[in-house]
């Protein structure tokens, strides 16, 4: 089983977020970043299918400034083999220029599976995946939350809005992983001492000219300040007043 | 004038909600750039052509249709060549579909066939000149995007529920297209689909949701959920990943960022502390109230009404006044 997983640092989600001056890009100050958690819940996927092959490869591949190579050891001290960078000054908020630099590096690369996120927290596409399928003209199962691998073929849960569907598949193919799939297991001690030693290649990433680009960013409107109507039980008979005479929703 | 192709969804051979708003949002897209034509794209199996007529409701001045027993689950490959080919032989300007679970997986997937960029999660857009602007959330809805699309056509995925669109109705004509290339013969294939079997509302449809979280403490306290919605008359059940996770409720129930997004007129939530990634499928909601027991849950910054308390004391309080309000009204 040779399997690419390719990850994107993001930024951690519970932060507080600020536009920069340019009012096109968030402000990083105070940010704090990791991996995108669908492309964790990826990796471990792929580290769970190469212990039941037994034998195999899991190659990390992360698009973005040098300050990517965290997020890459992170995962090798998760166990993965080794890392490739694809080295950008930013990431362009046009998923088809990441996808086509991805599926270039990883073009004849000779791997059974693909494994993106089902969607990266930031920038909320969940679009990259499947461009890079395509380009790889390798087939493609999106937003998955189980997967059983069996003689060459793969067969996925995706979950729908109140229902489920089952997509079977013949490999090499790519799939995008939701939630659902498994937890990612933690770095162990041993693990992050091993990922120091591990190969991280770095290239350049060929990037095209964005078609899509970012105009303005902005805070959403603050919803107004709510009230505490009261405590217990003996605030229901006010908040019953206010749902019918103020929201209008009784 | 822009033409504009809108893909309709369909699930078991029904049109889904999110396929008329395609069409709607089509239908303002084209009339707010000086007319232009919306051709509804409906791909299913034999029998599926049936809903064609009603397209014209939502604003279709064409309805293409394609019936193929091959077409009777989602199929990814086929649906994608058939909508490819679609956009580069009209003249389409735009392509829009829903952004819900089908939708995103079929626009990234024209957009490589074609080589046209893609933008899904959208909650707003218009055409300017050779650009198409709109409006994404990012970083779970704490920052709203303007972001400009450049490129003839453009896919546009949008959120369900996101662009409203009042009535525009036309009597539409309708074709029927052909399959490109053998529709059987993909490699991805749905070999299942299995539809919820609940019967409340649906958490998109529900103007009332009432969503439990782990402060329920258990699968049976449920029962405290669904009561009050039942009370509601008009409401849907809703759950947070805490509960998912624990197995209490399905995962078709999770609302947020990994679950539903919902902007119900009233959404009640029970026993949730309020993580961004749970505000982030319901902070749009018009009215929210909540019920925690912790005054510093972060559920109460957008809460408009909150009771701090007990669930198990104020929940059943609750379900009795609503229906006495109800049975008074
Ligand atoms: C990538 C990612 C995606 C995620 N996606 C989602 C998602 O889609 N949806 C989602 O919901 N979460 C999601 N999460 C998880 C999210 O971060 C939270 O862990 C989750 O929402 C917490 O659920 P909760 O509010 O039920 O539980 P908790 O955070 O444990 O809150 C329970 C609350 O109940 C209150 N409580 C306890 N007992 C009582 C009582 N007797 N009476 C009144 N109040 C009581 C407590 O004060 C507390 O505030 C995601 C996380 C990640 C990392
Ligand atoms: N810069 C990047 N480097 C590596 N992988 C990426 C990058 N951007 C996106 N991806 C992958 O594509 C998935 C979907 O991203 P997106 O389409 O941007 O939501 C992510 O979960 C990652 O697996």
């Amino acid at each position: 089983m040779k399997i690419a997983v390719c990850i994107k640092r993001v930024p951690v989600q519970e932060g507080r977020f600020a536009i920069a001056p340019s009012g096109t890009a968030i402000d990083e100050a105070g940010l704090k970043y990791d991996v995108n958690d669908f492309d964790l819940w990826a990796v471990e996927a792929a580290l769970r299918l190469k212990e039941k092959a037994g034998q195999g490869e899991v190659v990390i591949v992360s698009l973005g400034p040098d300050a990517v190579q965290e997020q890459i050891r992170k995962a090798l001290s998760m166990g993965a083999d080794r890392g490739l960078q694809l080295r950008a000054s930013a990431v362009p908020p046009d998923p088809f220029v990441v996808a086509t630099a991805l599926a270039d590096a990883l073009r004849g690369g000779g791997y059974d599976l693909i494994l993106f996120g089902r969607v990266a927290v930031d920038d909320a596409f969940g679009a990259t995946g499947a461009i890079a399928a395509h380009l790889l003209g390798l087939p493609c199962v999106t937003g998955i939350s189980t997967l059983e691998i069996a003689n060459g073929r793969g067969r996925a849960r995706r979950e729908l809005e109140g229902a489920q569907e089952v997509m079977e598949f013949p490999l090499p193919a790519v799939l995008t992983i939701d939630e659902g799939l498994n937890k990612e297991r933690l770095p162990s001690l041993k693990g992050i001492m091993a990922a120091k030693k591990k190969p991280l290649e770095v290239r350049a990433a060929t990037l095209a000219e964005p078609r899509v680009t970012v105009r303005r960013l902005e805070l959403p409107a603050e919803r107004a300040a709510g009230r505490i109507v009261g405590q217990g039980a003996a605030a229901v008979p006010e908040l019953v007043r206010l749902l019918q005479t103020e929201a209008k929703v009784l | 004038m822009p033409t504009i192709l809108a893909y309709v969804e369909t699930r078991a051979g029904a049109v889904r909600k999110v396929g008329l708003e395609a069409v709607a949002a089509a239908r303002a897209t084209a009339d707010a750039a000086g007319g232009g034509e919306v051709h509804a794209l409906v791909v299913g199996a034999p029998g599926v052509g049936a809903a064609a007529g009603a397209l014209g409701e939502d604003g279709a001045d064409a309805v293409l249709v394609l019936e193929h027993p091959a077409f009777e689950r989602y199929n990814p490959e086929a649906t994608s060549a058939v909508v490819a080919d679609r956009l580069t032989r009209g003249g389409y300007r735009l392509g829009l579909l829903g952004s819900s679970a089908q939708g995103r997986d079929l626009a990234p997937r024209v957009a490589g066939v074609l080589g046209v960029p893609v933008v899904t999660d959208v909650t707003a857009l218009r055409l300017e000149g050779e650009d198409v602007v709109v409006t994404h959330p990012i970083d779970t809805g704490k920052v709203i995007a303007t972001l400009v699309v450049r490129g003839t056509p453009a896919l546009v995925a949008l959120r369900p529920g996101a662009v409203a669109a009042g009535p525009a109705p036309r009597q539409p004509r309708v074709e029927t297209i052909a399959a490109v290339g053998d529709p059987a013969a993909t490699r991805v294939v749905t070999t299942e689909l299995t539809l919820g079997t609940s019967t409340r509302l649906d958490l998109g449809d529900a103007p009332v949701i009432v969503s439990g979280g782990r402060g329920l403490r258990s699968a049976e306290n449920f029962r405290l959920v669904e009561e009050l919605a039942g009370a509601f008359g008009n409401a849907a059940v809703g759950a947070t990943r805490a509960v998912t996770d624990e197995g209490w409720r399905p995962h078709s129930e999770q609302i947020g960022q990994t679950g539903r997004l919902v902007s119900p007129d009233l959404y009640v939530a029970v026993g949730i502390s309020g993580a961004i990634q749970h505000l982030a499928g319901m902070r749009t909601s018009r009215t929210i109230v909540a019920i925690n027991k912790d005054k510093d849950a972060p559920i109460f910054k957008v809460a408009d009404y909150g009771i701090v308390g007990d669930v198990f004391e104020v929940v059943p309080a609750l379900t009795a006044a609503v229906r006495a309000a109800r049975s008074a009204s």
